[in-house]
């Protein structure tokens, strides 16, 4: 049998070539120099695992700071460290480079492509990571020690920053520009690399929002990394961007800043809203209600996301007419965010639902991160932020969309995915322990933020004044069980890849559809060497 | 054996060019962030690291060309390449949008504000009385000193034609390469290297003289760091652009082009009216008004 693919020359110049499974041997060729979307989706999913449990150690210095008024265990500027290191290693370490783990492992797969359009790039996006963090958290071992500033860089505080600050900048250089591949190369697959029959609006909802996320990652990604240009010449080079006596003006750098900031949380959101469309129907043996306005939706927030970004910043000063605009843009997302949850809650009603562990963490997801977009509507009531502005309510919303938001959609893909990816079954037991004390302290970690917020405690501070010792005490327990709880989680997956004896079937759940289910567990080293024909009973969503 | 409509799937095997790429990377800036901290040996690791992604550049591009050369990219693969390099344009268009929007902000917003328009009376009163906002401006501090601008009709305006002419030289080439005229598309391709230089050559002068004439240097307040930034970063990817131009030239000497199989050619060609249109917009919003 000859084959569909085409190997380079060397490869062409052996001549028994039909074993398609020849994944490549030794540790370099499998991982370093690879150019196959599952191993570098392995490498990705790996170190967002890895950064996952760093900024996790960073939470917890906090949290244990925080647990008592008064300073107990660490200097304030290493608090600052702290809380500015743990948001960057969270945002640009963990959620991003996983939910890029997903889009490598999962495109291909579901589009019934052999690979991601361009391979060697999509290597270079996942291996300039691994030097970008070992930079970023080298500076905490640098006499000035790590960034201080807070994640959002703000001058003219951050230019006050000592030897770490440029390499904190450059950092975010690299993994801008490996965001940027990265995205270039999803959108080059999905539009390029499509079997026969795989329209548009026949694309999986997890595609179509990692079409969209990785569009706005292209739009943004060079904002920040102008942003962080100029606060560089403003550091080093003697430009005046930031500096109201230059004619510039810090709050200059704060539109930059959330330009990029405010699409930034649907980059991290999008393709949680993606899985979750792919979970809720199978198990509720359903196809997914409403997936015409499901796309219309997720389109309609991106485009909503670019006009939003000034809610960030409602106290800074800004004319009147500002306000009341972004206002009024950011109360918008709740409507197509809206269509979104209810077709969820449809796509549920009068399934025939069970509730395995992926399940679990889906339904956990839409309540919760409800409550988290809730607040967000409180919070862009611009004369309400005037008292919000800079609490721990902030604190408090934020962590709401993202963990039980985003954190939890990507432990509920995991979960759902990982036998297709390992081809063993996870530990059905385990997997419920981890949701239900996850769902349980998530809520007692972040739910009395709510209530510190709204009684004034600021955000960013080591110390606080006594009568916010109960609320802090009862959220630093939540925080230290939600750490632990995690650990499960860390258990589970080296069980199914490793231990597990039961082994996954192609479908592995009763209600899967849709081509990545069509491959063997684990999938073949190239996902389709030949495009499969794809028509309308293979379609996820179809009746 | 089913067929794809599309002909076959290319995919590459193992590649070490990224690794290259990711260690020069990590080399240059690691250094550059030492250098810009003080230290003198760091200089030298900022070269090593930029010669070792020079090298990746031409070790990978190198690859790329000997397995196009070799038949093995069909139309998909050829689609891919064209998918990347528009949106890779796509992300440098959003770099420099961030640039033009710092300079209409400090324009239409700050510096008025400054002055004691809209919200500003206050900061005007108690802060900066007596500064008249204008542009240019070196802000309120008169930062960096007295200073005069470049004028529009001279050295810029004249850039300005060279890198039109130089959009039409390579659109000239353009055509043909497609009509398999091989003389006639190194002598446009070669006059457009020489225009894009020619542009640089101008640029450095330009820069000479605002530094040793006419007071106007990086530090000259929020004009001279728009001036500087917005014409410094486009005059990088003219330089950028030459180099790639002038890489193509020698393949079209070479004869790696055909008429229906050249995207090499376009790619280069793209980015070259990206530069363009970049420098239109800074002649009209920097330069002329
Ligand atoms: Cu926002």
């Amino acid at each position: 049998m000859s084959s569909d693919i085409i190997h380079n020359e060397q490869h062409l110049a052996h001549a028994d070539h039909d074993d398609h499974d020849h994944k490549p041997t030794g540790f370099l060729n499998r991982w370093v120099f690879t150019t196959n979307h599952k191993d570098i989706g392995t490498l990705y999913l790996v170190m967002s695992l890895l950064m996952f449990l760093v900024g996790g150690v960073m939470a917890i210095i906090i949290r244990a700071e925080l647990f008592m008024p008064g300073l107990q265990l660490v200097e304030p500027d290493f608090f600052n460290q702290m809380t500015t290191m743990h948001a960057l290693v969270m945002v640009f370490g963990a959620v991003m480079p996983a939910w890029v783990g997903f889009a490598n492992w999962l495109i291909p797969m579901m589009i019934g492509a052999p690979d991601m359009a361009l391979p060697r790039l999509n290597n270079w996006s996942f291996w300039i990571l691994p030097f970008a963090f070992t930079m970023l958290i080298s500076t905490l071992f640098m006499d000035s020690g790590g960034p201080a500033a807070g994640w959002t860089l703000y001058p003219p505080l951050v230019l006050q920053s000592g030897t770490n600050f440029a390499f904190v900048v450059f950092a975010i250089h690299m993994m801008g520009i490996s965001s940027i591949m990265g995205s270039i190369n999803i959108i080059a697959t999905i539009l390029n690399m499509r079997a026969p029959g795989m329209t548009l609006l026949r694309m999986p909802m997890f595609i179509w929002t990692w079409l969209i996320t990785a569009y706005l990652l292209i739009a943004v990604m060079p904002v920040l990394a102008g942003a962080v240009t100029m606060l560089l010449t403003d550091h080093f080079f003697g430009t005046n961007f930031f500096n109201a006596a230059g004619g510039g003006d810090p709050v200059l750098f704060q539109h930059i800043f959330w330009f990029f900031g405010h699409p930034e949380v649907y980059i991290m959101i999008l393709p949680a809203f993606g899985v979750i469309s792919e979970i809720l129907p199978t198990f509720a043996r359903k196809p997914l209600f409403g997936y015409g306005s499901m796309v219309y939706a997720t389109g309609s927030i991106a485009f909503l996301s670019f006009i939003v970004w000034a809610h960030h910043m409602f106290t800074v000063g800004m004319p009147l007419q500002g306000e009341l605009f972004f206002m009024y843009a950011t109360m918008l997302i709740s409507v197509p965010t809206g269509v979104k949850v209810f077709n969820w809650v449809s796509t549920m009603w009068q399934g025939s639902m069970t509730f395995e562990t992926p399940m679990l963490f889906a339904i956990g997801f839409v309540v919760l991160f409800t409550i988290g977009g809730l607040s967000g509507l409180m919070l862009a009531i611009t004369a309400a932020d005037f008292q919000y502005h800079d609490t721990y309510f902030v604190v408090a919303h934020f962590h709401y969309v993202l963990v039980p938001g985003a954190v939890f959609a990507l432990m509920a893909a995991t979960y759902f995915w990982l036998p297709k990816f390992s081809g063993n079954m996870y530990s059905e037991k385990w997997g419920k322990i981890h949701f239900w004390l996850s769902a349980v302290f998530v809520n007692v970690l972040f739910f009395p933020q709510h209530y510190l917020g709204l009684a004034g405690m600021p955000r960013r501070i080591p110390d606080y004044s006594p009568q916010f010792a109960d609320f802090n005490m009862i959220s630093s327990i939540g925080g230290f069980a939600f750490a632990a709880t995690q650990l499960i989680f860390v258990g589970v997956i080296l069980h199914c890849i490793f231990k597990s004896k039961v082994r996954a079937t192609s479908a592995v759940w009763a209600g899967s559809r849709g081509l990545e289910w069509t491959l063997s567990s684990p999938p073949p080293h190239h996902s389709f060497t030949t495009p499969p024909d794809v028509t309308q009973n293979m379609v996820k969503h179809a009746e | 054996m089913a067929q794809h409509a599309e002909g076959s799937y290319y995919v590459p095997h193992d590649t070490k060019w990224p690794m290259v790429g990711s260690l020069g990377m990590i080399i240059m800036l690691a250094s550059a962030a030492n250098w810009m901290n003080g230290s003198a040996m760091a200089q030298w690791t900022f070269w090593l690291g930029l010669a070792t992604i020079i090298f990746m550049l031409f070790g990978w591009f190198g690859e790329v060309i000997r397995e196009s050369q070799a038949g093995l990219y069909n139309a998909q693969v050829d689609g891919s390449f064209r998918m990347g390099m528009s949106w890779f344009i796509y992300s440098e268009v959003m770099f420099f949008a961030v640039l033009f929007g710092a300079l209409f902000y400090a324009r239409a917003l700050s510096v008025p504000w400054l002055g004691g328009s809209g919200t500003g009376a206050s900061t005007n009163e108690l802060l900066w009385q007596g500064y008249v906002p204008m542009w240019p401006t070196n802000g309120p501090g008169n930062l960096g000193g007295e200073f005069q601008t470049i004028p529009a009709f001279g050295i810029p305006f004249i850039n300005t034609l060279i890198l039109l002419t130089s959009g039409i030289t390579i659109t000239l080439a353009h055509h043909a390469l497609i009509k398999d005229q091989r003389r006639e598309l190194v002598t446009w391709l070669a006059a457009t290297v020489l225009l894009g230089f020619i542009f640089l050559v101008f640029q450095v002068g330009e820069y000479k003289e605002a530094y040793t004439e006419l007071g106007l240097t990086l530090g000259s307040g929020i004009y001279g760091a728009t001036f500087f930034m917005l014409t410094g970063f486009h005059g990088m990817h003219v330089t950028l652009g030459a180099i790639m131009l002038t890489v193509i030239l020698v393949r079209s000497i070479k004869g790696h082009f055909k008429p229906k199989h050249h995207f090499a050619f376009e790619a280069v060609a793209w980015y070259w009216h990206f530069v363009d249109v970049v420098w239109l917009g800074l002649f009209i919003f920097v330069y002329a008004l």
